[in-house]
């Protein structure tokens, strides 16, 4: 499906997952970030979403929570402080790639 | 001679293995095929009775059998550890170093829990306070807990998804329900359930049906609870964000991860140590004779005997056709299909695919049943319980379930019907039980 997100159409699943990581930008990542309640986006943040964004592109899976608590730099309990409630999924959402299929 | 080597003689091993030598029975007694297993254990554990297990309705040794046993005599069992597999050489190398080489290769080591992977839940406390009932010895020495207490807050928490039978600590918190109920102590219980999902369930129409169950069973719900840590002294549960819940009794679902040398044989699984497998031909992304199955892989299906039991079907073929040098088949589509036990002599019926959630309707035959899907039924009760004989003599030697094939069937299924009953949930007032102290 195609969700309007900014100005921009994207393709997205039904949860606004973008389908396509080379639509995105960083624009595109604020303005998912303040339809999710996260931020305003700091250099914190940036190093986890540019972090998932790498992994899933180089591996095609995006990384679990604990991978990015022991690699990306940032500690477990930080990411929780900086993305609320679901690190990992609210840092994929943001940073333009599908949904993590950890959770089914 | 093609050498067939599966890893792991679990339920998705056992099965792949006797499909494997009954396709192959011509090839295997001409010596052209040779079929190995290998397994570090030789004790074949009929997994779904751990959950009964810890409330006394089943004794450990009516849930094991031996692993040879399980396996058609032509079918050889190796019993080793393994150390790692090598996707460019071909071999699968062993702890006792041997190692054995392979034209086909079927990863089907299941998962495992790691409790020493949130701080402090393998501390002081662990075995006392603190529970696990998803191996033999953990879910017996909880039998041994449930029966000492006597009142307090029990607590049920998943740790972090994925988890083996993902509805189990659901109809844990039901059976616990049954139990002291039954015990005449309810009252003196309060029974908590704590996700890391936002609600009972990752679907909608079955997540409204338990919650509204819990609800009626006076079971409190906690969500979107990723637990952090864990002090066993004090009795407290943590989240990463800092929330806390006290407990006298922990169960816990501890994380899962794939089996240890899938993380030394490099390229074969993710980082939480799953094979990265294609979701519908179940080849893996490491190499094209390597396969995978069960709750080995990363496919996002649940991790429960029944797909593996669908799987098979489509795996048995795959691994024809790979051999055979046809393309693979991409039949395989998420399929699964779970008793939910909710105590009190009943249980739901669930049955569902990678696009389909579990619906309202009628199974196996449709518009008649006898099962109903997403209903509290004795029937359906009935039906988990006659499951372990169906589960040594039907599942485990390979054989079809009449009625029941690999991809789901929407027939019998009712897409829009939601049921009137779950959607204005409303407080009913508690059953007193029989026997309850005052």
């Amino acid at each position: 499906m195609t969700t309007m997100i900014g100005n921009v159409a994207l393709d997205t699943d039904a949860e606004g997952f973008l389908q396509k990581p080379e639509q995105w930008t960083p624009e595109i990542g604020e303005e998912i970030a303040r339809e999710v309640g996260v931020g305003p986006l700091g250099e914190r943040h940036w190093t986890v979403i540019h972090f998932m964004r790498d992994r899933f592109l180089t591996t095609g899976q995006a990384p679990s929570i604990r991978t990015l608590g022991k690699e990306s730099g940032v500690p477990v309990k930080e990411l929780y402080q900086l993305f609320p409630k679901g690190p990992a999924k609210l840092a994929a959402k943001i940073g333009g790639i599908p949904k993590p299929h950890g959770c089914i | 001679m093609k050498n067939i080597v599966i890893l792991g003689g679990g339920t998705a091993g056992t099965i792949m293995a006797n499909r494997l030598r009954r396709l192959f029975a011509r090839e295997l007694a001409t010596s052209g095929m040779h079929i190995t297993v290998v397994d570090q254990d030789e004790r074949h554990l009929y997994q779904p009775g751990l959950l009964f297990l810890p409330f006394g309705l089943y004794e450990p040794d009516q849930l094991v059998k031996p692993r040879r046993r399980q396996l058609h005599e032509d079918v050889e069992l190796v019993q080793a550890a393994i150390e790692h597999v090598d996707v460019e050489r071909r071999e699968v190398y062993l702890t006792d170093r041997r190692s054995l080489p392979y034209d086909v290769l079927i990863v089907a080591t299941g998962t495992r829990i790691v409790p020493e992977e949130t701080e402090g839940l393998t501390g002081p406390g662990w075995g006392e306070r603190m529970f696990e009932f998803y191996t033999l010895p953990g879910a017996t020495r909880l039998r041994d807990a449930l029966a000492r207490f006597t009142g307090g807050r029990l607590v049920i928490d998943i740790v972090e998804m994925p988890i083996k039978c993902p509805v189990a600590p659901l109809e844990f918190a039901f059976l616990a329900d049954w139990y002291f109920t039954k015990r005449g102590i309810r009252d003196r219980v309060d029974i908590t359930y704590v996700t890391p999902l936002d609600g009972a369930f990752t679907k909608a129409i079955t997540s409204r049906a338990l919650t509204h169950l819990l609800d009626e069973k006076h079971i409190r719900m906690e969500t979107e609870f990723s637990a952090g840590r864990v002090d066993g002294t004090a009795g407290t549960l943590y989240s990463w964000d800092e929330r806390e819940i006290p407990f006298d009794l922990l169960v816990t679902i501890p994380l899962h991860m794939g089996a240890d040398y899938i993380s030394r044989s490099p390229g074969l699984g993710d980082d939480m140590g799953f094979v990265r497998t294609n979701p519908k031909t179940l080849q893996s992304l490491a190499a094209p004779d390597v396969f995978a199955i069960g709750d080995a892989t990363n496919v996002p299906a649940s991790k429960a005997g029944s797909v593996a039991h669908f799987e098979a079907e489509v795996l048995a073929d795959n691994v024809h056709r790979f051999i055979e040098g046809r393309p693979l088949g991409e039949g395989f589509d998420g399929h699964a299909n779970c008793f939910i036990e909710t105590g009190f002599d009943k249980a739901l019926l669930i049955d569902f695919n990678y696009d389909v959630e579990p619906l309202h309707g009628s199974f196996p035959i449709p518009w008649i049943g006898p099962m109903r899907l997403l209903e509290e039924t004795r029937l359906n009760h009935l039906g988990k319980l006659a499951f372990r004989w169906v589960y040594w003599n039907v599942l485990l030697p390979g054989h079809d379930i009449p009625g029941v094939g690999p991809r789901m069937s929407m027939r019998g299924k009712r897409p829009e019907a939601g049921p009137p009953s779950i959607t204005t949930p409303t407080r009913s007032p508690r059953a007193e039980p029989a026997g309850s102290a005052p």
